[in-house]
């Protein structure tokens, strides 16, 4: 009984917010930041993979072209980096129609492959575009310029950064509860049937594929103004593994699980990297594994089936 | 041309071809449905109904052949635009969204007129300006008291009734059921057949059901107009009471065992 109180809207609501405040006092604040930006990656993710039954292999040329594009206008322009992150989301929401238009159409794994050969596409121009991208340097010294203000210490940035990261999950879980995500979920379970009470479930799909780049975007933007730099790893296929990895880990369908999954592994991964562990992947992929066998529902998911009892 | 006759053709179909690699599943059907009536495709096991079902509502394009919604053709357009013209069909296999209730679902069907389903940075609760509707269309199929269970822990029976609320909900011009008894028993179908008996005749007018069928109780019961397929061609078309009789229809469902090769 107390625990399914528990379960309920506020609470959960207010000990999220509060971890997420608390966050740079508990992680190292750069870490922090990942953890941030990952979580909205992840949750941009579910809301194709959870929510319209979409797994997408490729969303890191959303996240890795809006580090780019964030980079090149705050570098180029001197705006404030605001400004650069909602550029670099606005580039990636552009750049997702007609990556999103050629392949909305298949399903299952034909998406999931045609998403990452579209990644790849990405890499290689951002490979080989090396006045533009820097190339294999990647682009370096990307200011966060804000009205003078010094934000040079990575923990008063986490304090900048957050709220574009809560804004971007706010968006994300306005668009699961609105009449939109609801046709979305009619999509997930029943595209036949949707499109047999109306829906054009291509321009629905469509829809969700360029809002979820765009939140992808967002936390690539500020990831890249939070490391000062852009490198092709935010391009790399093993981008958008880890983020299909995180959702899964946290539970698919979930939103909030994918900030789970993203805290788990980004912390993990800088703990064996300081730890001078090179092989991170082992570990993070054998706690996967595990996951995937025990908790089928993923973390999160596991977490409220037991408080729902 | 005037308003809609009673009796005249509310949807035709001319010279219906599919062809899957070669094979013809549907081979040049001709099909008037009357305003206002009945109509049941009834045909063996690889007959072309649902084919044909398929063609009309477009899940399939047609290889050849047109297909009318009054002024609107149909042949070749999206399964949602006929739907948005008005031509509602039922699954088959009932076919919901799991972990939609009732009165989501029909909150759903109801809402795909306007355009409230793009609004993604609103709140569903919007959506429960159609819940009085919905929940009127879940009282008129018996529904009414489940309006909040998940749709995948219904009864059968029930599914089936969610479904012809659903079609209802679109409030077409021309409903299609596939097989609106199909796994049910005895008195489920009784139900049923009362069910579509009563619906029909709602807001004053009677609407047109074009159904596939295969239990001929039902068809009797139900049909004004009866077309019979084989081989994904006309075999014969009229009243049941006349076509029940038809040596050909008899040899059509029997088999051809009694024949000489």
């Amino acid at each position: 009984m107390i625990l399914s109180r528990l379960a309920g809207r506020p609470v959960l609501l207010v000990i999220g917010l509060v971890a997420a405040l608390l966050l740079p006092w508990f992680v190292y604040p750069p870490v922090a930041l990942d953890i941030a930006c990952w979580a909205l990656f992840a949750a941009a993710v579910d809301l194709l993979l959870g929510f319209t039954g979409l797994l997408s292999f490729g969303h890191a040329a959303f996240w890795g072209s809006a580090a780019y594009a964030t980079g090149l206008i705050a570098v180029h322009s001197g705006l404030p980096f605001p400004v650069a992150v909602l550029g670099g989301a606005a580039f990636s929401a552009v750049l997702a129609v007609p990556i999103g238009y050629l392949s909305i159409r298949l399903r299952g794994i034909y998406f999931a492959m045609v998403t990452l050969a579209f990644a790849q596409m990405v890499y290689f121009v951002a490979n080989q575009w090396r006045d533009v991208t820097g190339g294999e340097n990647g682009l370096q010294g990307i200011p966060r310029d804000f009205f003078g203000v010094d934000l040079s210490d990575p923990f008063f940035f986490y304090y900048a950064g957050l709220p574009f990261i809560l804004a971007g999950l706010f968006v994300a879980w306005r668009i699961v509860r609105s009449p939109f995500g609801r046709v979305l979920v009619s999509i997930r379970d029943n595209s036949a049937r949707a499109r047999a009470l109306g829906y054009s479930i291509d321009r629905y799909k469509l829809l969700v594929f360029v809002l979820s780049a765009a939140l992808s975007g967002l936390g690539g933007g500020l990831f890249a103004i939070g490391h000062g730099f852009a490198s092709l790893d935010g391009v790399y296929w093993t981008t958008s593994g880890q983020a299909v990895m995180m959702v899964v880990l946290g539970g698919i369908g979930t939103l909030w699980g994918g900030a789970i999954g993203a805290a788990l592994i980004v912390e993990l991964n800088d703990r064996l990297a300081t730890a001078g562990f090179q092989e991170t992947g082992i570990i993070t992929g054998a706690i996967f594994i595990v996951v995937v066998l025990v908790f089928r529902r993923g973390v999160w998911g596991t977490a409220r089936t037991l408080l729902e009892r | 041309m005037a308003g809609p006759v009673p009796g005249s053709p509310v949807l035709a179909a001319r010279g219906l071809v599919r062809e899957f690699r070669g094979f013809r599943a549907v081979d040049g059907v001709d099909l008037d449905v009357a305003e206002g009536s009945v109509h049941a495709l009834v045909g063996p096991n690889g007959a072309g109904k649902t084919t044909l079902f398929n063609l009309l509502t477009g899940f399939l394009k047609p290889t050849a052949g047109s297909v009318r919604l009054g002024p609107h053709e149909l042949a070749g357009r999206s399964p949602e635009h006929v739907a948005r013209l008005g031509l509602a069909r039922s699954f088959q296999i009932t076919s919901l969204f799991a972990e939609l209730t009732p009165l989501q679902h029909v909150e759903l069907a109801l809402a795909g007129r306007t355009g409230l389903g793009w609004r993604f940075w609103r709140s569903d609760k919007a959506l429960r300006r159609f819940s009085g509707r919905a929940a009127e269309l879940l009282e008129q199929v018996g529904l009414d008291g489940h309006g909040a269970t998940p749709a995948g822990a219904l009864a059968y029976g029930r599914k089936r009734a969610l479904e012809l609320a659903l079609a209802l909900a679109l409030d077409p011009k021309v409903l299609l059921l596939d097989e609106p008894t199909a796994g049910m028993g005895v008195e489920d179908v009784d139900r049923t057949v009362r069910l579509i008996q009563r619906v029909r005749e709602t807001g004053g007018r009677t609407l047109t059901v074009v159904m596939v069928e295969h239990n001929m109780s039902v068809v009797s019961s139900l049909a004004d107009r009866v077309t019979v397929l084989q081989q994904g061609r006309v075999l014969v078309e009229g009243p049941y009471a006349e076509i029940r009789h038809d040596p050909r229809v008899v040899t059509a469902y029997l088999g051809d065992s009694n024949a000489a090769h």
